[in-house]
């Protein structure tokens, strides 16, 4: 029997980032501010986080929104019409749908349909996660061109009371386009999880449970929440209990939490050797990079990895987050657009990025600035 | 293996390097939050460094019971033997 040879797609040997958009909703939030909500000061912040505002998008700004106006500039500095998408991924965690994914509405409204598209969940990884998934996507000859977009409003799932990570988001959004390149400009992406910290980050409960105090305030106040926690197995998070003592009759929204101590240790500890895997998987040194742009989560964390990383003074360090906060999944392009923004010259050199987060999960790689 | 003697030195240059305090302040029955002003996250930064160099481990619920500068030399101590 002879069997018809497929035909398969070209591949492209090459892929780099050909253009950057940000978005940056317009609500800026102080530390002061922050300081209405929990027992702090402008002061502690600063020297704990390094943190000095916060932008958040005000009630009819969404997901989308913001995606959106990320997206239009990527596509515009990169030079594609939103046509020649192959594909449309969005990394969220605050996309409040479970379904449709925001990339579906996204990819109808820039004009991209029917380009697939679909969403990521991998917290404050997501952006690298996505580099990860289009770079496949283009060089396999599976798409031409792909649109990545991190884009998140936290503050939709934040208590301005708890201390432990609400004070530290904000929203936003950045994208890329990632298409085919002459030469290399996506080097090898480490990326990976590890469940076992399942509980280090994430949120106080879930849908299932708010559905249950909604429907049943009292029932779930005399325990059927306890049930309701067996459908995803022994796992709890850590914090529950402080979030528990704060019930009330008002229906439970599930906001995040984190236990701040393990997630720095981990960041500080394994995400610089990942991030070292990034650079020897790309063959480069940290003499090579022109600029380190490590997920904004908290100054003392980026601190610590350049310090660990052993970066040369050359190399120009991104530090958004003292402006924008902890955006999770838009907080790699974010940064990146400002340090091309104040540092022009920049364009063309190699930065090493890496993300890290709720999961746990992690995804790094060193990529040609756009 | 180092000496108690070593390991509070050690102690002292990760502490000093980390807060910019000079490393005679670091003795043994000084606080590190009360004496020393070190903070939570400065703690765990100065933990994760006392891994790396005297190749421990001090596991996280561990960190709460290292109140003192000797404590931590204690724990570091056994933890080698």
């Amino acid at each position: 029997m002879s069997v018809p040879v497929l035909k398969q797609a070209p591949v492209n040997a090459n892929t780099r980032i050909l253009g950057l958009g940000a978005y940056r909703p317009d609500v800026i939030v102080t530390n002061d501010d922050v300081c209405q909500w929990i027992d702090s000061s402008d002061e502690w912040i600063r020297q704990r986080t390094g943190i000095v505002t916060r932008h958040r998008a005000a009630a009819d700004v969404s997901v989308i929104d913001m995606a959106e106006g990320a997206a239009r500039e990527a596509l515009q500095k990169a030079g594609i019409d939103a046509s020649q998408l192959g594909a449309v991924i969005v990394s969220t965690v605050t996309h409040p749908y479970a379904t449709p994914s925001a990339a579906a509405s996204l990819a109808d409204r820039i004009g991209a349909t029917p380009a697939p598209a679909f969403d990521i969940s991998a917290a404050c990884a997501g952006y690298c996660y996505g580099i990860a998934q289009g770079d496949a996507l283009v060089r396999s000859g599976a798409a031409d061109y792909v649109l990545v977009v991190g884009a998140e409003k936290l503050s939709d799932v934040i208590d301005n009371t708890e201390r432990t990570i609400s004070f530290l988001l904000g929203d936003g959004a950045g994208a890329v386009v990632i298409g085919p390149s002459d030469s290399p400009g996506i080097g090898p992406s480490v990326w990976g999880s590890d469940g076992s910290k399942w509980d280090a980050i994430g949120m106080t409960h879930s849908l299932n449970e708010a559905r249950d105090q909604a429907l049943d305030p009292q029932g779930l106040a005399s325990g059927v929440r306890s049930q309701g926690n067996t459908t995803h197995g022994n796992v709890t998070l850590t914090a529950l209990s402080t979030a528990e003592a704060a019930v009330t009759e008002a229906a439970i929204w599930p906001t995040l939490r984190q236990d701040g101590q393990t997630v720095f240790r981990w960041a500080v500890w394994e995400m610089a050797k990942v991030a070292q895997q990034a650079l020897d998987a790309a063959g480069v040194t940290a003499d090579d990079l022109v600029a380190f742009v490590p997920h904004q989560a908290n100054m003392r964390i980026i601190d610590e990895m350049v310090k660990k990383l052993k970066l040369p003074e050359t190399v120009t360090v991104a530090r958004d987050i003292a402006e924008a906060g902890n955006t999770s999944a838009a907080s790699i392009p974010l940064a990146t657009h400002r340090l091309l923004k104040e540092n022009p010259a920049l364009s063309g050199g190699l930065a090493l990025q890496i993300g890290f987060g709720a999961g746990l999960v992690f995804g790094a790689q060193v990529v040609v600035l756009p | 293996m180092a000496s108690n003697e070593e390991i509070l030195a050690g102690l002292a240059e990760i502490v000093n390097e980390e807060t910019g305090l000079a490393t005679e302040a670091v003795e043994l029955d000084k606080s590190f939050t009360e004496d020393l002003d070190i903070d939570s996250i400065s703690m765990m930064t100065i933990v994760v460094n006392a891994e790396e160099k005297f190749g421990v481990r001090i596991p996280d619920e561990e960190v709460k019971n290292l109140k003192t500068v000797g404590d931590a030399v204690s724990f570091i101590s056994n933890a080698q033997a």
